[in-house]
């Protein structure tokens, strides 16, 4: 794979569409939006307002993360009481039931994970915006992973879903979604969509 | 695709493609990022396992996934068990957002790419292939099928101590549907697509 002598598609005057990736010339600055030849998606240089729209997502996220934490995500009514679980709790009550391995799991994916999205795309958003040229491929390599492992936060939702379904045999025991469980998946799609939104060809833009 | 100027979606870089051997992967030299990858045969391919994965969608939702047993009472769940029961108790934001991601996500990434690939294999490209192609392709970050199996793997474990938890037909669909799916991105061509459309 030849790089064709370290041009950029922008310096060439080129754009590369985001749905086909077929290269275009950039239109002229007064002639409004075009769109690609071939597949009609609206051409555009770079992501639109990709660093507004991903400080304002994870804006978002960082103000959900309390509720989403702090309110309980499910209720289970036993013969034995009723107890209302938050994220937290339900990983604590998995620690002292001796499931350990599945404590982990949930712990890093709907804990752990949203809160380092969150590091990271705000370290990225920083980097850029500072025009910092530090280790560009690393921060790129960031960036994938972000993108890669977002969704698995969502694993949570997807437990109590299992357990709403399964658990209501109404006289022995019934479990009921609570608010938290929006909370938290509004935290998870918030942080999906600033990983959407931000443009890793940021990190490279810039070359003094 | 030979010769064909690329942009890197990463970093923007500009690389002329070459071809590939069978199973080779081509990388930006500067970030490391995929550009594209060596996929013979990639229609044909995608295409069957597309509609492979649309009948198994069919019996996914059409049988029970689970069943729980504690004495005598037996309380059984589809994949849309979860879905109408979150609705029930009035969580409508996540009853919405499970059944998006869970069921009409991927539901709808079948049934266009199965839209767009047999056309295109019998050799035609209608106007709406294009959108149609950008939709569906635009829709995969939203399939969480996969997520969705975890999740129902560790409820499993957190019930099995309190209650016999039986698997149903449709759980082994459901896991085989998650593999094929696999299968269809890692088959599944774009550039080989888009190609087409252009010779068109």
């Amino acid at each position: 794979m030849r790089a064709a002598r370290q041009v950029t598609a922008d310096a060439a005057g080129l754009v590369d569409c985001s749905a086909c990736h077929l290269l275009v010339r950039r239109p002229a600055a007064d002639a409004g939006h075009a769109f690609c030849p071939r597949c009609g998606a609206a051409l555009r240089r770079r992501k639109p307002g990709s660093i507004a729209r991903t400080w304002a997502f994870l804006a978002t996220a960082v103000l959900l993360y309390a509720p989403a934490m702090a309110l309980p995500i499910m209720e289970t009514a036993t013969l034995s009481g009723v107890r209302q679980d938050t994220i937290m709790s339900g990983v604590i009550y998995l620690m002292t039931s001796g499931m350990w391995p599945l404590a982990a799991i949930v712990f890093f994916a709907s804990v752990v994970v949203p809160a380092l999205k969150v590091v990271a795309l705000t370290f990225l958003l920083v980097s850029v915006q500072r025009g910092s040229a530090w280790r560009r491929r690393d921060r790129t390599r960031l960036y994938r992973i972000n993108e890669a492992v977002g969704r698995w936060s969502m694993v949570d939702i997807y437990v109590v879903t299992v357990l709403v379904a399964l658990v209501r045999l109404r006289a022995l025991a019934l479990i009921e979604a609570r608010p938290g469980a929006i909370f938290f998946a509004a935290v998870v799609v918030s942080t999906m969509f600033a990983a959407m939104s931000f443009d890793p060809r940021l990190i490279w833009d810039n070359q003094e | 695709m030979k010769g064909t100027l690329l942009a890197c979606h990463e970093c923007d870089l500009l690389h002329r493609a070459r071809p590939l051997p069978e199973g080779g992967t081509a990388r930006c030299t500067r970030c490391g990022a995929l550009l594209y990858r060596s996929r013979r045969g990639s229609l044909d391919r995608s295409l069957a396992l597309t509609l492979a994965g649309l009948i198994l969608f069919a019996v996914a939702n059409a049988f029970p996934l689970l069943s729980m047993r504690v004495e005598a009472n037996v309380q059984e769940a589809t994949l849309l068990s979860g879905v109408v029961q979150l609705w029930d108790q009035e969580a409508f934001g996540l009853s919405a957002l499970v059944l998006a991601t869970s069921i009409l996500a991927p539901l709808a990434k079948l049934l266009l790419l199965a839209a767009v690939l047999l056309p295109l294999r019998l050799g035609r490209t209608p106007a709406y292939v294009a959108p149609a192609f950008r939709l569906a392709l635009g829709l995969q970050p939203w399939a969480m099928m996969e997520v969705f199996m975890l999740g129902i793997m560790v409820a499993m474990v957190k019930l099995a101590d309190t209650a016999d938890i039986l698997p149903g037909p449709a759980l082994y669909a459901f896991a085989l549907l998650i593999l094929v799916l696999a299968g269809v991105s890692s088959a599944l061509d774009p550039h080989a697509v888009w190609d087409r459309l252009e010779t068109a």
